[in-house]
């Protein structure tokens, strides 16, 4: 039995029954019900505990500006905490549990922090926990002693810990207009441009569209609201042009009419259809923004107003109405407009008695005063609640005599007997929107409200949100936004007439009642009255100080229920008008939204995978893959029992015994092409490539414009206008950008076209003393003699059948070629040479192998080019050009880019054979105990089978002038410690005999 | 943001990348005025107001494009091809290419 | 009530929290100071403090044209640590440390500052060593560092994605042990009482419209409440230094200033226990005491006064952390904001005497004015009280970049975005 559910009315669907469970108990509800709907309607009156003193706290809203009755849903091992209950849809199945309680939401041990009370005020902790300032406590110890009991008090719900399962799904959208917001000032706006020809789309964070219409209980166009509204929406619906998104927070504007949005897709579902994501991440582009969301209800601060039972008034009229739920038996009003006695109306045709209207102005308008009659109520003007009794759930209220315009109380306090306090202060318009795409707010005095500015190019308010309170006001109001947003061709369809009281909502300046006692303005951080007042004292005047010290407006409602009463009674400790104590700015996003929506189809797959067309024959043929930057890349391929430093080893002293061949697909290859591209490469590389012959390749150094190396590569002169430029994998796509500004930015004029064509090339790199002979037995088409193929040489040719380009040039230091295919055909060339090079004992190796061969030649790659270091400090002085200028040539030579002690390049040979690490340190004293004076670090560290040693390259201070010299290894991170010699970079083969072979 | 690029059409900020201060003019490549160098490299005007900036439509025609937009604002008033107006030699008569 | 203590807040509480005095005073500007401090932000505050503590000067003013405490120290993600690569910035930093463990004390303000670590994660060979380089570094200057295995990173932040066939694998980790957070607002309003207690006046909403000279030698400033003179100029304002040379006269600066975003997440019961960057991005993430989770990226990477980001770096950053931390797809983001940070040309702050006579110069902090608040004070107040830098800061000048002497800690060049 549902012991507060209404006979008959709401827009429930009361054929079904749902089940559902709450801290382990089983409840049921009906479809259209959210969980407090449904809670409320078994008689629950307990849903959370505040987030500082643990306070028991019911329902205050009925949507999304519950700072109260936040929950924990579990979907198996997956937990979302902190979900408001106003805003979760109950289905079959719900699991949900309350949260920041122990053992029990009824008893809860952290309520202790009550009994803390006035200790416990706004920013007590910055007052104390400091610790002793001798002693073993000193420093952090003892606030991080106390950090550890306050961090596990505080929080709210838990975050779980293993993966959500869930699936997130990224959707853009453009429109001519948006409205975001379905009352009825939304449905007529989006009627208006849907009907003037324009791509509409229509977003609510409620399930049901109709926002006010479905529980004001007003009539629309001669029919109940409700009714208006469901018919409006099943004609937008039938329209090609509008978009309808139920469910959808439109939470974001961004620049440029660029808003976001979230669709709870399958959050009020058990089970998700196929192909249905949880939620939806919506980048709305439209070209007008009508912005129809409404106003928040304010509530009253006075003594006890936090406890269950206590609820705004439009909310507790809507759970009568909307949900056929009696949020009380016996209730009691509490306001300071007018608009609170039609909710008082409501919740009495819906079946309670309203015992009391109190109001703490003394005049009552003849319209509200008809409503309070039409209620059974009496009215207790020029009165105020000044306390409310009971535990965690409402037993009664106090009153007495308040004069509005001194704010005072006086004369005796009369009890009143009630199960329910339904609070107005007044209405917010929800301007969130707005304020993020940079209107100011303005403060309307006779609303007591910041409202919006007038409206820009790009958007405009309607409704309550534009001030427009009453339904009728809201229709014009939405036909005239949306007519405009469509760009006003068409004449406004004819706004249909609204039925019901026209009230003057506006407020009576009242927003705290003085009577002693904590008095919440924040609900959720147990922010109060006299926190307000002790921020004033302590000279936090300014909102944003107010905010951030006392915590104000700051949990996961925003302050969307606190900030005005927060101003009101800083601006009142103040003497100042509300406006003149500000308003902030509102930031996205406007209410709470799940990362993973964010994230979306990047959940789980951050960035994209990128494979060399050899990929599946390393990983088929052992290969251990690991990653370089977005690259997978063979590390060694192992043979069974082998450890990695025995297959590198046999790889690279295969290599330089008889063949190996590396994938270098990864390399980045760019297609420079055009009658000036030989001027541009003189001037954006070190040295000269103009005078280059066609048919030959040429390594290049290119520097930053600040001077500083910024990477090296070959380039490949294939006719008199076309060169292909390689560089290293890691920088292929910085260098790019870096040509393509200079072609754009700097030299326009240079006729000279650039192609990125590095995934478009496949590259093999076959080195070696039998390297020429694998390529003889399958290469055609060309011979690969000294003579055709010289070092540098380039050749044209076929392998299998394949075209291929051929280039003799050595990283590995023997006598090597790189064999370019078209990236199809890069595995059929890979094992047509596998096969070739078989009776020569060719090896595939990895980027261990690789390495060992560059370190033992002393060639520099990323470690070396890392951003910091100078041609000169790696030795390639050499190939700096004196005939020309080149890009960074007018800079390198800067006095900080050529002292004597920079890091210079150097080798590295231990002297105890045993392994070096890269990223150790070089030193000239030794001190294991506390290593100091680095002189540098190792940037690249192996065991050279060649010279059977460990060795390393490495850049130390001033490292060209201490050849010969001895110094130590200093690796405390992994304490390696140990003599070593530093030695030139060249430690193999330094005169490149072999490579000429 | 949207940059409305002249070759693509309007396009999302996600396709665009920042590439610097456009009041800055690089020295003539045969320049040997190291203040003139230094200023180049390291010297930004930063308004807050109306800026002239290089972006790239990475995501998009590679082209990098002069914009003007407002540092406090994001709004954007103006945008053309970078280095618009450089004169280009003329295009010589292309020989044919030689097969290899 | 002058002293802190939980002494004082019972006693405080029994009178019903009647008799605290404003943190500081509401000082109305004098004609004339011996320092003028241009920025009530953190650094500025600091160097007040540092002033009238540590040098004696107590004659200043710091002037501030919003509220105190408006710019990045009140917009950071707050971590603190001081585990940089090169020796410039790991001295500099660590000195800031030492000040920072005994802050509390020495300010009688809870700045809550948690040395609970600071982790940073690798996920290739490369990147491990390279993390080793830095560690090394740091050790050789006497900085705690360590090297983390995955299993002792599983054990320290259990609810990170540690299996092999994530996108990008945890091969290990760098550890700060001595790094951590601090309360960011609190830093600002504990410098503002302490500097406020040793008679420096703050001025709020006193913005500086112009500078007042004679020949080149600075002599004061115009304010939007008057013009006051001082011997001694400084400007600390981070975010906006540009604006405020140009009224100086020197139009071009080492700097952009670009928005850098910040995120929290609704809060939690405890759920890390550490700072964590990820590798394979630009993230980093730490727990407030409240419980949100509060993280940042990279910038926007285009210049911005505005205050505010835009939509694909939010994604972006979202996806960063659920790369690490999948279970923490269903919770949510609760706030975002932007900051204009000081992208100087080499990722390296300027903490200088000039660039005109009379003026001192504090700016280009980058990501990383927070962590540096007690030593940029320090050294910035060494700097305008003896005019000359102090060693700590020497490194930090203006003209290292046109001698090419920079201090590149990412090598990047310059190329203020990518700091």
């Amino acid at each position: 039995m549902s012991p507060r559910r209404t006979a008959s009315g709401g827009l429930i669907d009361r054929s079904r029954s749902i089940r559902f469970s709450f801290d382990g108990d089983f409840y049921t509800g009906h479809p259209g019900d959210t969980l407090a709907s449904a809670l409320l309607a078994q008689g629950v009156t307990l849903f959370g505990r505040s987030f500082k003193y643990h306070r028991p706290r019911g329902v205050l809203t009925a949507g999304v500006d519950e700072p109260n009755a936040l929950v924990t849903v579990l979907r198996g091992d997956a937990r979302e905490p902190n979900i408001p209950a106003t805003m979760l849809e109950i289905y079959d199945g719900l699991t949900v549990v309350s949260q920041n309680r122990f053992p029990s939401l009824a008893f809860d041990v952290g309520a202790v922090n009550q009994l803390g009370g006035k200790i416990l005020g706004a920013g007590f902790y910055y007052k104390t926990f400091m610790g002793p300032v001798f002693g073993p406590l000193k420093g952090t110890r003892f606030w991080m002693f106390c950090e550890h009991f306050i961090r596990r008090a505080a929080g709210l719900g838990r975050a779980g810990k293993v993966a959500d399962p869930s699936r997130y799904e990224r959707m853009n959208a453009f429109c001519d207009v948006l409205v975001v917001g379905s009352g009825p000032a939304g449905l007529m706006a989006a009627k208006q441009a849907a009907s003037s020809g324009a791509r509409v789309v229509l977003a609510d964070l409620e399930p049901r569209l109709g926002g006010s219409a479905n529980w004001s209980g007003e009539s629309i166009d001669g029919t109940a609201a409700a009714e208006w509204a469901a018919a409006t929406v099943a004609e937008l619906k039938a329209r090609p042009n509008v978009r309808l998104l139920p469910r959808t927070t439109v939470w974001g504007y961004y620049d440029d009419n660029t808003l976001s949005a979230l669709e709870r897709v399958t959050d009020h579902k058990r089970t998700a259809r196929k192909g249905e994501p949880r939620q939806r991440h919506w980048t709305i582009r439209a070209g007008r923004v009508v912005l129809a969301t409404g106003a928040f209800e304010r509530p009253m601060v006075f003594p006890g107003n936090d406890r269950p039972g206590v609820m705004l008034a439009a909310s507790a009229a809507r759970y009568a109405t909307e949900f056929g739920v009696l949020p009380g038996g016996k209730i009691a009003v509490f306001a300071n407009n007018d608009g609170a006695y039609r909710s008082a109306l409501a919740l009495r045709e819906a079946g309670t008695s309203i015992v009391a209207i109190v109001d703490v102005r003394a005049e009552v308008s003849t319209a509200a005063r008809e409503l309070a009659t039409k209620a059974k109520a009496e009215i207790l003007a020029g009165q105020a609640v000044v306390a409310t009794e009971g535990g965690k759930t409402l037993s009664g209220i106090k009153v007495q005599t308040f004069d509005a315009a001194t704010g005072v109380v006086r004369g005796d306090a009369r009890s009143i007997d009630v199960d329910f306090l339904a609070v107005s202060g007044g209405w917010s318009p929800i301007i969130h929107l707005a304020s993020q795409a940079g209107a100011r707010a303005v403060w309307d005095e006779k609303a007591q409200a910041f409202m919006l500015p007038p409206a820009t190019e790009r958007w405009t308010g309607a409704g309550a949100c534009a001030g427009e309170f009453s339904t009728g006001e809201a229709l014009a109001g939405g036909a005239a936004a949306g007519s405009w947003a469509a760009g006003g061709a068409s004449a406004t369809d004819p706004v249909p007439e609204a039925g019901g009281a026209v009230l003057d909502i506006a407020p009576a300046p009242v927003f705290e009642i003085p009577a002693g006692g904590k008095a919440f303005v924040d609900f959720q951080h147990d922010v109060t009255a006299d926190d307000v007042r002790l921020a004033h004292r302590e000279g936090f005047i300014s909102v944003e100080h107010l905010k951030r010290y006392t915590t104000l407006g700051m949990a996961t409602d925003q302050g969307k229920t606190s900030n005005i009463p927060g101003l009101a009674i800083m601006a009142n400790a103040l003497g100042k008008q509300i406006p003149e104590v500000g308003t902030t700015r509102f930031r996205p996003p406007f209410a709470p939204v799940s990362v993973g929506s964010l994230a979306a189809e990047r959940y789980g797959d951050i960035r994209p995978e990128r494979l060399t067309p050899m990929h599946d024959w390393h990983v088929d043929n052992g290969a251990t893959m690991y990653s370089a930057g977005l690259w997978h890349r063979p590390m060694i391929y192992a043979r069974p029992g082998e450890t990695v430093d025995q297959a590198y080893v046999r790889e690279a002293r295969t290599t330089r015994e008889k063949a190996g061949i590396v994938d270098v697909s990864t390399l980045g290859k760019i297609a420079v092409q055009g009658p000036d591209a030989g001027d541009f490469l003189d001037r954006v590389y070190t040295n000269m490539f103009s005078t280059l012959p066609v048919g030959k390749a040429r390594y290049g150094l290119m520097l930053r414009e600040d001077g500083f190396a910024m990477d090296d590569g070959t380039t490949w002169r294939l006719a008199e206008d076309d060169f292909l430029m390689t560089t290293t994998t890691a920088n292929a796509g910085k260098v790019m950008q870096h040509l393509e500004y200079l072609l754009d930015v700097v030299w326009p004029e240079l006729r000279v076209h650039l192609t990125s064509v590095t995934d478009q090339w496949a590259g093999a790199a076959i080195g070696g003393p039998r390297a020429r002979e694998i390529l003889a037995a399958c290469v055609t088409g060309t011979a690969v003699d000294n003579e055709t193929l010289p070092f540098m040489g380039i050749v044209h040719g076929e392998i299998a059948g394949a075209p291929v380009v051929i280039c003799r040039l050595s990283f590995s230091g023997e006598m090597a070629f790189e064999v370019y295919s078209g990236a199809g055909h890069g595995t059929h060339v890979w094992q047509a040479l596998m096969k070739a090079g078989k009776p020569f004992g060719l090896v595939p190796y990895g980027l261990e192998a690789l390495g060992t061969m560059r370190i033992e030649k002393g060639h520099v790659t990323g470690a070396e080019i890392d951003g910091r270091t100078t041609a000169r400090d790696l030795h390639l002085d050499w190939i700096l050009s004196k005939k020309k200028p080149f890009v960074g040539s007018m800079m390198m030579d800067r006095e900080g880019m050529t002292s004597s002690d920079r890091l210079q390049l150097v080798g590295i040979i231990a002297l105890d054979n045993r392994p070096l690490n890269g990223g150790a340190h070089i030193v000239e004293r030794l001190d294991r105990e506390t290593p100091r004076d680095s002189i540098g670090h190792i940037t690249a560290a192996c065991y050279s089978p060649v010279l059977r040693k460990h060795i390393a390259l490495a850049l130390v201070r001033g490292g060209k002038s201490r050849h010969g010299d001895r110094a130590y290894v200093s690796d405390p991170l992994r304490d390696r410690f140990g003599a070593v010699e530093i030695v030139s970079h060249h430690f193999y083969d330094p005169e490149g005999k072999r490579l000429h072979g | 943001m949207i940059i409305t690029c002249p070759y693509c059409g309007p396009r999302d900020l996600s396709e665009f990348a920042y590439q610097g201060d456009g009041n800055r003019k690089r020295p003539d490549q045969a320049s040997t005025s190291q203040k003139a160098w230094n200023a180049y490299v390291y010297d930004r005007l930063n308004p807050a107001g109306e800026h002239n900036e290089i972006w790239q439509h990475a995501g998009g025609c590679r082209r990098h494009l002069a914009v003007t937009r407002n540092t406090l604002t994001h709004a954007i008033s103006k945008v053309g091809f970078a280095g618009a107006g450089a004169t280009r030699k003329p295009a010589p008569r292309r020989k044919p290419r030689q097969k290899s | 009530m002058r002293e802190y203590s939980a002494l004082s807040l019972i006693r405080n509480a029994f009178r019903g929290n009647t008799d605290w005095k404003p943190v500081w005073r509401k000082a109305e500007p004098k004609p004339a100071y011996d320092v003028i401090i241009v920025g009530g932000g953190g650094h500025g505050l600091s160097t007040a403090y540092y002033l009238a503590s540590e040098f004696g000067i107590t004659n200043v003013a710091v002037l501030e044209k919003g509220w105190l405490g408006s710019g990045n120290v009140g917009r950071n993600t707050t971590a603190v640590r001081s585990n940089y690569l090169l020796p410039e910035n790991n001295r500099f930093y660590e000195f800031s440390m030492d000040l920072w463990e005994n802050l509390s004390h020495e300010l009688n303000y809870n700045v809550m500052f948690s040395q609970r670590g600071c982790l940073n994660l690798a996920h290739t060979p490369a990147q491990l060593d390279d993390y080793a380089r830095r560690g090394n570094a740091l050790r050789h200057e006497g900085i705690d560092s360590e090297l983390m295995t995955p299993a002792e990173i599983a054990r320290e932040v259990p609810a990170l994605d540690m299996t092999r066939s994530a996108r990008f694998p945890i091969l290990g980790g760098l550890m700060q042990r001595s790094a951590g957070t601090a309360r960011h607002d609190a830093v600002a309003w504990g410098y503002a009482r302490g500097a406020d207690r040793l008679g420096v006046d703050i001025i709020e909403n006193c913005e500086v419209t112009g500078f007042l000279r004679d020949g080149d030698q600075v002599t004061g400033v115009q304010t939007s409440r008057g013009e006051i003179r001082a011997a001694k100029v400084a400007v600390a304002v981070a975010g906006h230094t540009g604006e405020v040379m140009k009224l100086a006269g020197i139009d071009r600066m080492p700097i952009e200033s670009q928005v850098l975003q910040a995120f929290v997440t609704e809060s939690l019961k405890p759920f890390l226990d550490t700072v964590l960057t990820f590798g394979m991005g630009h993230f980093y993430v730490a727990q407030s005491d409240k419980g949100g989770l509060i993280y940042g990226g990279a910038l926007d990477g285009y210049n911005s006064y505005a205050q505010r980001g835009n939509l694909p770096l939010v994604e972006e950053v979202m996806s960063e952390m659920l790369a690490l931390f999948p279970s923490l797809a269903s919770v949510r983001l609760l706030r975002s904001w932007g900051g204009v940070t000081d992208m100087s040309m080499d990722g390296s702050p300027i903490i200088t005497t000039g660039p005109l006579p009379g003026m001192y110069l504090n700016c280009g902090w980058c990501y990383g004015g927070f962590k540096a608040t007690p030593a940029s004070g320090f050294c910035f107040a060494h700097t305008i009280a003896r005019d000359e830098p102090h060693p700590l800061n020497a490194a930090f000048s203006l003209d290292r970049f046109h001698r090419g002497a920079v201090i590149d800690d990412k090598g990047q060049g310059a190329t203020p975005n990518l700091h």
